[in-house]
Protein backbone atom coordinates (compact mmCIF):
# COMPACT_ATOMS: atom_id res chain seq x y z
CA UNK A 1 0.00 0.00 0.00
CA UNK A 2 1.23 3.77 -0.85
CA UNK A 3 1.06 5.98 2.32
CA UNK A 4 1.23 9.34 1.05
CA UNK A 5 1.83 11.56 3.30
CA UNK A 6 1.18 15.30 2.38
CA UNK A 7 3.49 17.90 3.81
CA UNK A 8 4.36 20.98 2.89
CA UNK A 9 3.44 24.96 3.58
CA UNK A 10 0.64 24.61 0.59
CA UNK A 11 1.76 27.83 -0.84
CA UNK A 12 0.72 26.07 -3.95
CA UNK A 13 -2.75 25.62 -2.70
CA UNK A 14 -3.07 29.16 -1.60
CA UNK A 15 -1.69 30.28 -5.21
CA UNK A 16 -3.85 28.04 -6.98
CA UNK A 17 -6.99 29.18 -4.70
CA UNK A 18 -5.74 32.59 -5.10
CA UNK A 19 -5.82 32.60 -8.76
CA UNK A 20 -9.29 31.18 -9.37
CA UNK A 21 -10.97 33.31 -6.44
CA UNK A 22 -9.11 36.37 -8.72
CA UNK A 23 -10.47 35.09 -11.73
CA UNK A 24 -14.03 35.00 -10.56
CA UNK A 25 -14.18 38.15 -9.14
CA UNK A 26 -12.68 39.72 -12.39
CA UNK A 27 -15.39 37.82 -14.81
CA UNK A 28 -18.11 39.56 -12.86
CA UNK A 29 -16.66 42.41 -12.93
CA UNK A 30 -16.14 42.64 -16.22
CA UNK A 31 -19.51 42.19 -17.13
CA UNK A 32 -21.12 44.36 -14.21
CA UNK A 33 -18.77 46.73 -15.61
CA UNK A 34 -19.20 46.13 -19.53
CA UNK A 35 -23.43 46.34 -19.10
CA UNK A 36 -22.43 49.84 -16.50
CA UNK A 37 -20.42 51.09 -20.23
CA UNK A 38 -22.60 50.13 -22.50
CA UNK A 39 -25.43 51.71 -19.89
CA UNK A 40 -23.83 55.19 -20.96
CA UNK A 41 -25.47 57.86 -22.99
CA UNK A 42 -22.81 58.30 -25.11
CA UNK A 43 -18.60 58.19 -24.77
CA UNK A 44 -18.08 61.05 -23.71
CA UNK A 45 -15.56 62.89 -20.57
CA UNK A 46 -18.20 63.63 -18.35
CA UNK A 47 -20.23 60.52 -18.63
CA UNK A 48 -17.36 58.23 -18.55
CA UNK A 49 -16.13 60.38 -15.32
CA UNK A 50 -19.24 60.10 -13.91
CA UNK A 51 -19.03 56.69 -13.90
CA UNK A 52 -16.15 56.32 -12.01
CA UNK A 53 -17.27 59.59 -9.46
CA UNK A 54 -19.38 56.81 -7.89
CA UNK A 55 -17.41 55.44 -4.97
CA UNK A 56 -18.65 51.94 -5.21
CA UNK A 57 -17.26 51.82 -8.32
CA UNK A 58 -14.37 53.34 -7.90
CA UNK A 59 -13.80 50.59 -4.99
CA UNK A 60 -14.79 47.53 -6.95
CA UNK A 61 -12.31 48.99 -9.93
CA UNK A 62 -9.81 49.25 -7.49
CA UNK A 63 -10.48 45.74 -6.19
CA UNK A 64 -10.64 44.61 -10.05
CA UNK A 65 -7.05 46.20 -10.37
CA UNK A 66 -5.42 44.18 -7.50
CA UNK A 67 -6.87 41.04 -8.44
CA UNK A 68 -5.79 41.68 -12.21
CA UNK A 69 -2.15 41.92 -10.13
CA UNK A 70 -2.42 39.07 -8.11
CA UNK A 71 -3.53 37.21 -10.94
CA UNK A 72 -0.99 38.20 -13.37
CA UNK A 73 1.95 37.28 -10.90
CA UNK A 74 0.56 34.34 -10.55
CA UNK A 75 -0.15 33.52 -14.09
CA UNK A 76 3.34 35.06 -15.21
CA UNK A 77 5.90 33.03 -12.20
CA UNK A 78 3.92 29.87 -14.00
CA UNK A 79 5.03 30.90 -17.43
CA UNK A 80 8.43 31.30 -15.58
CA UNK A 81 8.81 28.21 -13.87
CA UNK A 82 7.94 26.17 -16.87
CA UNK A 83 10.76 28.05 -19.86
CA UNK A 84 13.29 29.77 -17.76
CA UNK A 85 15.44 27.53 -15.97
CA UNK A 86 18.39 28.86 -15.52
CA UNK A 87 17.92 30.25 -11.55
CA UNK A 88 19.81 33.45 -11.92
CA UNK A 89 17.49 34.57 -14.97
CA UNK A 90 14.04 33.09 -13.22
CA UNK A 91 15.50 35.00 -9.85
CA UNK A 92 15.68 38.15 -11.85
CA UNK A 93 12.50 38.26 -13.89
CA UNK A 94 10.50 37.53 -10.88
CA UNK A 95 11.79 40.69 -9.26
CA UNK A 96 11.53 42.92 -12.39
CA UNK A 97 7.88 41.45 -12.39
CA UNK A 98 7.50 42.03 -8.46
CA UNK A 99 8.30 45.32 -9.03
CA UNK A 100 6.37 46.45 -12.35
CA UNK A 101 3.57 44.78 -10.67
CA UNK A 102 3.41 46.99 -7.18
CA UNK A 103 4.09 49.64 -9.15
CA UNK A 104 1.29 49.25 -11.82
CA UNK A 105 -1.03 48.59 -8.43
CA UNK A 106 -0.29 52.36 -6.99
CA UNK A 107 -0.81 53.88 -10.75
CA UNK A 108 -3.99 52.38 -10.46
CA UNK A 109 -4.61 53.72 -7.08
CA UNK A 110 -3.68 57.07 -7.88
CA UNK A 111 -5.61 57.35 -10.94
CA UNK A 112 -8.87 56.36 -9.29
CA UNK A 113 -7.77 58.48 -6.05
CA UNK A 114 -7.33 61.57 -8.09
CA UNK A 115 -11.07 61.73 -9.08
CA UNK B 1 11.64 1.44 -1.77
CA UNK B 2 13.74 0.38 -4.50
CA UNK B 3 15.32 3.67 -7.19
CA UNK B 4 15.27 3.24 -10.57
CA UNK B 5 18.80 3.60 -11.82
CA UNK B 6 18.85 2.41 -15.42
CA UNK B 7 16.75 4.56 -17.22
CA UNK B 8 15.39 3.36 -21.07
CA UNK B 9 16.16 6.25 -23.36
CA UNK B 10 12.57 7.45 -24.43
CA UNK B 11 12.57 8.81 -27.71
CA UNK B 12 11.47 12.88 -27.67
CA UNK B 13 9.51 14.03 -30.44
CA UNK B 14 9.31 17.45 -29.79
CA UNK B 15 9.16 18.92 -33.77
CA UNK B 16 6.69 21.95 -32.92
CA UNK B 17 5.52 22.38 -36.44
CA UNK B 18 5.13 18.56 -36.32
CA UNK B 19 3.05 17.93 -33.27
CA UNK B 20 -1.03 18.03 -34.12
CA UNK B 21 -2.46 19.72 -30.56
CA UNK B 22 -6.18 18.83 -29.96
CA UNK B 23 -8.40 21.32 -29.69
CA UNK B 24 -8.32 21.73 -26.19
CA UNK B 25 -4.36 21.67 -26.11
CA UNK B 26 -5.10 24.74 -28.34
CA UNK B 27 -7.28 26.70 -26.38
CA UNK B 28 -4.83 25.67 -23.31
CA UNK B 29 -2.14 27.16 -25.20
CA UNK B 30 -3.65 30.22 -26.63
CA UNK B 31 -4.87 30.70 -22.74
CA UNK B 32 -0.95 30.76 -21.96
CA UNK B 33 -0.20 33.34 -24.68
CA UNK B 34 -2.96 35.62 -24.16
CA UNK B 35 -2.06 36.24 -20.57
CA UNK B 36 1.04 36.69 -21.21
CA UNK B 37 0.28 39.18 -23.85
CA UNK B 38 -2.14 41.41 -21.71
CA UNK B 39 0.45 41.29 -19.02
CA UNK B 40 3.06 42.58 -21.49
CA UNK B 41 0.62 45.12 -22.83
CA UNK B 42 -0.68 45.90 -19.12
CA UNK B 43 0.92 49.26 -19.22
CA UNK B 44 -0.68 50.67 -22.44
CA UNK B 45 -4.34 50.01 -21.11
CA UNK B 46 -3.35 51.49 -17.69
CA UNK B 47 -1.93 54.23 -19.71
CA UNK B 48 -5.01 54.73 -21.59
CA UNK B 49 -7.11 54.48 -18.44
CA UNK B 50 -5.12 56.99 -16.62
CA UNK B 51 -5.58 59.70 -20.17
CA UNK B 52 -9.06 58.81 -20.20
CA UNK B 53 -9.96 59.79 -16.35
CA UNK B 54 -7.51 62.77 -16.14
CA UNK B 55 -9.36 66.00 -17.72
CA UNK B 56 -11.38 66.43 -20.93
CA UNK B 57 -7.85 67.45 -22.38
CA UNK B 58 -6.01 64.43 -21.83
CA UNK B 59 -9.43 62.70 -22.56
CA UNK B 60 -9.13 63.76 -26.07
CA UNK B 61 -5.54 62.67 -26.33
CA UNK B 62 -7.14 59.21 -25.42
CA UNK B 63 -9.40 59.54 -28.29
CA UNK B 64 -6.97 60.58 -30.30
CA UNK B 65 -4.62 57.71 -29.57
CA UNK B 66 -7.50 55.09 -29.30
CA UNK B 67 -8.74 56.94 -33.28
CA UNK B 68 -5.07 55.42 -35.05
CA UNK B 69 -5.91 52.72 -36.98
CA UNK B 70 -2.62 50.35 -35.94
CA UNK B 71 -3.59 51.34 -31.89
CA UNK B 72 -7.31 49.78 -32.93
CA UNK B 73 -5.57 46.87 -34.60
CA UNK B 74 -3.45 46.04 -31.35
CA UNK B 75 -6.66 46.57 -28.96
CA UNK B 76 -8.97 44.56 -31.10
CA UNK B 77 -6.36 41.74 -30.54
CA UNK B 78 -6.01 42.54 -26.93
CA UNK B 79 -10.07 42.67 -26.69
CA UNK B 80 -9.75 38.74 -28.16
CA UNK B 81 -6.86 38.17 -25.71
CA UNK B 82 -9.15 38.87 -22.80
CA UNK B 83 -12.28 37.32 -23.87
CA UNK B 84 -10.22 34.30 -25.17
CA UNK B 85 -8.67 33.89 -21.71
CA UNK B 86 -12.15 34.59 -19.81
CA UNK B 87 -13.87 32.17 -21.78
CA UNK B 88 -11.86 29.45 -21.47
CA UNK B 89 -10.64 30.66 -17.67
CA UNK B 90 -14.62 29.85 -17.10
CA UNK B 91 -14.11 26.43 -18.76
CA UNK B 92 -10.79 25.46 -16.58
CA UNK B 93 -13.11 26.41 -14.07
CA UNK B 94 -15.80 24.34 -14.91
CA UNK B 95 -12.75 21.53 -15.30
CA UNK B 96 -11.73 22.17 -11.52
CA UNK B 97 -15.39 21.33 -10.68
CA UNK B 98 -15.19 18.16 -12.76
CA UNK B 99 -17.58 19.62 -15.19
CA UNK B 100 -17.36 18.30 -18.91
CA UNK B 101 -14.45 16.33 -18.31
CA UNK B 102 -14.83 13.20 -20.44
CA UNK B 103 -13.58 13.73 -23.67
CA UNK B 104 -16.47 13.97 -25.93
CA UNK B 105 -17.50 17.44 -23.89
CA UNK B 106 -14.14 18.88 -23.54
CA UNK B 107 -14.14 18.67 -27.50
CA UNK B 108 -17.36 20.69 -26.90
CA UNK B 109 -16.37 22.50 -24.99
CA UNK B 110 -12.98 24.03 -26.39
CA UNK B 111 -14.70 24.44 -29.76
CA UNK B 112 -17.03 27.12 -27.91
CA UNK B 113 -14.48 28.81 -26.51
CA UNK B 114 -13.05 29.27 -29.23
CA UNK B 115 -16.31 30.16 -31.31
CA UNK B 116 -17.82 32.24 -28.53
CA UNK B 117 -14.29 34.29 -27.65
CA UNK B 118 -14.03 35.20 -31.17
CA UNK B 119 -17.99 36.13 -31.65
CA UNK B 120 -17.61 38.13 -28.90
CA UNK B 121 -15.02 39.94 -29.45
CA UNK B 122 -16.62 40.55 -33.71
CA UNK B 123 -19.47 42.24 -32.07
CA UNK B 124 -18.03 44.20 -29.31
CA UNK B 125 -15.60 45.00 -32.06
CA UNK B 126 -18.00 46.58 -34.43
CA UNK B 127 -19.83 48.28 -31.08
CA UNK B 128 -16.36 49.92 -30.38
CA UNK B 129 -15.30 50.97 -33.76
Amino acid sequence: MVKRIVVGAHYGLRDWIAQRATAVYMAVYTILFAAAALGLPEMSYPAWHGLFSNGLVRFLTLLFFFALIYHAWIGVRDIYMDYIKPVGIRLALHVVTIFVLVGYAGWAAQILWRL
Amino acid sequence: MPEATVRKPRPKFLALHEIRLPLPGIVSIFHRVSGAGLFLLLPFLIYLFDLSLGSPETFATYKAIVANPLVKLVLLGLLWAYLHHFCAGIRFLLLDLHQGVELEAARKSSQLVLIVSLALTVVIGVMLW
